[in-house]
């Protein structure tokens, strides 16, 4: 995705002169031609995040739109008491790019995982979450990000869809599979690996996949459809690349509660730790929390 | 140095005097500490906000807990009235021990956390040189936020990016929470330190008011730093240099007898 996050800011920053981009040293083979239109707007801050965001917050509060850019945790858990003060306390324009969310950054080890993300940000004030699934999501969600004036976490990730499979047009709710089975609510691009599988599945048996783009799930903000289809299947799968706590899974179940919509089964499956002991591939930590494709299918 | 004594100098002492003694009534009547710490830096804040801020300019307070004399100073040029100050620490207050983000004029960042106001400067000047707009940004930090890693960050910034908007102002009263600065994480001298940075260094009086004021005007042609050399609890002899006073309220005796001497002074 920091291809098109390349091209989207550059299409943005040709609209929008308030436009400042920092990065903590991060970059190389991605952000050359957005560093060449920004010029003195590209700032590499260097490996200090706490001072990046200091300096992003100070930024906005002269009039400017900074994007921050980092590995995910370096970006959310590092400088965690300057978004806190110096950003959330002040509802300021601060857009976090967080790269590799979930298990993204695999095998280079635990410290580069960002499985915890979303939930500590969302405890904060004024704090907006974007979660896009395919590339093509990128470029919409920066125009809401860079639209909507609060401090604001994107997180990055990898689309493994199929080469030619073109995803519905970005919306909080998309669903992209239709059937008789379960309702499957997925954020992040981890419901890339599911669709094939899914659509090869005999209609009366497909879950009805869905994928959640924002965070925090506003009350009133769940697709009529979506409520139908859970009211009929009664079945619910939530399932993300983050841990229980503080993820979609909880805020899914108070949001049912509220609405007074029931079900009979309720699965959540999620990234079960930061598997400290043996490291491998996303793919290889997916499985190990059992939010790989297979397990998946083997639940449903 | 005489000249501007003659010319300002007897009216901006009786302002920091009546800004001393508005701060202890304050301290003593919400019965709150950190009156050491705001003594050591009340000069600088005057200085400040008589002479030097206008609206172009943006002042950030890193030492958060010396919200007394911000107020105080506020108070002193009418953006503060005196029906706020008696509401400083109490239920339903807009002056809390540490500054709030309720963008009272001239606070414009809730700090009290050490270590975040230098990089908030950074960002407000390299806006200001981005924008090429005018102004100046003066940071105020204690020494003791030297010790945090996020303020030595802000300071490589600063320097880098060639903030020569940018003042940084320490107040060098050498106590901190629980001991002296030199007993628990010596910089000592940092201006020593700190002159390996492209960055220039002064180091002055920080409860002389002249001194102050021609070392803060003075034109820069880098990021700037200024040490200013103090004692905490500066004007009332029992304070003086006593570690204590970062954290004690006083009574009724003792802010008598602070009153008289600062009367006195």
């Amino acid at each position: 995705m920091r291809t098109q996050l390349s091209d989207g800011l550059i299409k943005l920053a040709n609209k929008n002169n308030k436009m400042i981009f920092l990065t903590g040293d991060l970059g190389f083979m991605a952000l050359e031609k957005l560093r060449e239109k920004l010029r003195e707007k590209f700032i590499n801050a260097g490996i200090a995040e706490q001072n990046m965001i200091g300096v992003a917050a100070g930024m906005a509060s002269e009039g400017f739109i900074p994007w921050v850019y980092s590995i995910a945790p370096f970006c959310y858990a590092r400088p965690f008491e300057q978004i806190r003060n110096d950003v959330s306390f002040h509802n300021l324009p601060v857009k976090l790019l967080g790269n590799g969310g979930g298990y993204g950054y695999g095998v280079m080890g635990a410290t580069h995982h960002a499985i915890e993300d979303y939930g500590v940000l969302l405890t904060l004030n004024n704090f907006k979450v974007f979660i896009p699934c395919f590339n093509e999501d990128i470029y919409p969600i920066l125009k809401l990000s860079n639209s909507n004036e609060k401090p604001t976490y994107i997180r990055l990730g990898y689309d493994e869809s199929d080469d030619g499979y073109i995803p519905p047009k970005y919306e909080t709710w998309r669903q992209l599979t239709i059937g008789d089975g379960p309702v499957i609510i997925v954020t992040g691009p981890i419901a890339t690996t599911y669709i094939k599988a899914f659509g090869e599945i005999e209609k009366k048996k497909r879950p009805n996949l869905w994928i959640l783009g924002e965070l925090p799930i506003l009350e009133d903000s769940l697709p009529k459809f979506l409520i139908e289809q859970i009211n009929s299947t009664k079945n619910l799968f939530v399932i993300e690349e983050h841990v229980a706590q503080g993820g979609i899974g909880s805020q899914i179940s108070l949001v049912l509660i509220k609405n007074n919509i029931s079900v009979k089964s309720f699965t959540h499956l999620f990234a079960t730790s930061h598997h400290l002991d043996k490291s491998g591939s996303q793919k290889y930590l997916r499985k190990k929390s059992g939010i790989d494709l297979n397990n998946v299918l083997s639940r449903l | 140095m005489l000249n501007i004594f003659n010319r300002w100098g007897i009216n901006i002492k009786k302002i920091i005097k009546s800004a001393k003694k508005r701060l202890l009534k304050m301290h003593f009547e919400s019965g709150v500490g950190h009156i050491g710490g705001n003594l050591s830096c009340i000069d600088t804040l005057i200085v400040l906000f008589h002479k030097l801020i206008s609206s172009k300019d943006k002042f950030i307070l890193s030492k958060g807990h010396s919200a007394g004399s911000l107020y105080v100073a506020l108070w002193s040029i009418g953006i503060l009235k005196d029906s706020d100050l008696i509401t400083f620490h109490q239920d339903d207050t807009l002056l809390a021990g540490h500054p709030l983000p309720n963008k009272i004029k001239n606070i414009s960042f809730a700090t009290g956390s050490l270590g975040h106001g230098l990089s908030l400067s950074a960002g407000i000047a390299l806006s200001k040189k981005i924008k090429s707009t005018k102004g100046q940004v003066f940071c105020l930090t204690s020494d003791g936020e030297w010790q945090e890693g996020s303020t030595w960050e802000a300071l490589i910034f600063s320097c880098h990016h060639n903030l020569d908007n940018l003042t940084i102002i320490v107040d060098q009263n050498n106590l901190q929470g629980f001991g002296s600065t030199n007993d628990i994480a010596s910089l000592s001298p940092l201006s020593k330190i700190i002159n390996g940075f492209d960055i220039e260094v002064i180091t002055i009086n920080g409860h002389s008011p002249e001194e102050i004021l021609s070392s803060l005007k003075k034109k820069q042609n880098k990021c700037r730093i200024i040490i200013l050399e103090t004692i905490k609890g500066n004007g009332v002899s029992f304070m003086e240099n006593k570690m204590e006073w970062h954290y004690l309220p006083i009574n009724k005796d003792q802010y008598n007898q602070a009153i008289k001497e600062v009367d006195k002074s």
